[in-house]
């Protein structure tokens, strides 16, 4: 579980960021994670509480956006949202080898004042 | 004035949104282009091997490295100890040992500084021996050329269905300690189905590491020259 490590790197990544807007404070954290990320929500919603205390986003409040994993079948040439771990496509049953979405771990924006 | 109130206090400066799109692993994922660049110069092949804990990665890699032709590199990571590296050395590896302390996975960083103990010239083949770990290492990209994934018989045959990203990473897929099948009523043909379903697009081994067989196939694939044996 790296989940604390990751957020101490979102809390360096809005540190940086707060600083060079000349801002003081963090209001709002948007973190997107994709749903293949290999990271607990719910984990990472305990790490947040725990990285930001005593910096510019103590008392923030973080929106954690998951993205549902997406995948490209070659065969149909259209992209899809697999229902399991096995990546079919629903149309045409070939197994998807592209994933699309589903992977990302990004600090997208922050709220600051 | 706060407006809100009048209570006298100063008013709160305006709130405004910046846009950062940063990526969390980034740092990692540029340090491990470095990593992969220098790999790349050196013409050597490296290969990242992650398992769960006890699949059998050190024995593996120990049977490879035992019939190698030519020097083989190991860096291999665990939370404490340099036991394995010790075994690696018994094996004739050129091993060094990242004891990442409470670090569940290798980061680029640290495959880096532990490649700076190694001879690069002399090696031919270099194997990362992540930490024992089927979630987080999946996300570290090292600068590894490619990923060999191990699972045991006897693990589990749905292991590929519980933990589905690490395995849609790889490269290719040993199933090891297959001279326990029998023993351990290991389903083949299900766990076989689970990882073509599950990792299309990696490459099946089944090995013994302790008999030796599946090794030949599998030293093909990573690039074993059979001309120098």
């Amino acid at each position: 579980m790296h989940e604390l490590a990751l957020m101490e790197e979102v809390r360096r990544l809005a540190e940086e960021r707060v600083a060079a807007e000349g801002a003081h404070r963090i209001h709002r954290l948007h973190l997107r994670v994709g749903s293949m990320a290999g990271v607990d929500p719910q984990a990472l919603a305990f790490a947040f509480e725990v990285v930001m205390q005593g910096g510019a986003a103590e008392g923030a409040t973080l929106r954690l956006e998951v993205v549902p994993t997406a995948c490209f079948c070659g065969q149909c040439g259209e992209a899809f949202t697999p229902s399991d771990v096995i990546f079919a496509c629903p149309r045409c049953g070939t197994l998807s080898r592209r994933i699309l979405r589903g992977q990302e771990l990004e600090l997208a924006s922050l709220e600051i004042s | 004035m706060c407006r809100d109130c009048s209570c006298g206090l100063p008013e709160a400066p305006p709130r405004r949104t910046v846009v950062l799109e940063a990526g969390l692993l980034a740092r990692n994922d540029h340090q491990a282009t470095h990593n992969r660049q220098r790999f790349e110069a050196l013409q050597l092949p490296v290969v990242n091997v992650l398992s769960a804990p006890g699949s059998g990665k050190t024995a593996l890699l120990e049977a490879l490295s035992r019939r190698w032709n030519g020097r083989v590199g190991v860096i291999v990571g665990d939370l404490a100890t340099d036991n394995d590296a010790r075994r690696l050395r018994g094996a004739g590896a050129d091993a060094v040992q990242i004891t990442t302390g409470q670090v569940c996975h290798l980061e680029a960083s640290m495959v880096e500084r532990a490649f700076q103990q190694l001879d690069p010239a002399s090696l031919d083949l270099l194997l990362i021996e992540n930490v024992g770990n089927l979630v987080c290492p999946a996300a570290f990209d090292l600068g590894e050329g490619r990923r060999l994934v191990l699972m045991a018989a006897g693990e589990g045959e749905d292991k590929p269905l519980k933990y589905p990203a690490l395995f849609k990473s790889a490269d290719a897929i040993v199933i090891t300690k297959i001279d326990l099948a029998a023993a351990v009523a290991f389903e083949r043909e299900q766990a076989l189905a689970n990882l073509a379903q599950v990792a299309p697009q990696a490459r099946i081994f089944e090995v013994s590491a302790r008999t030796g067989e599946g090794l030949e196939a599998l030293m093909t694939w990573l690039g074993a020259d059979p001309s120098r044996g």
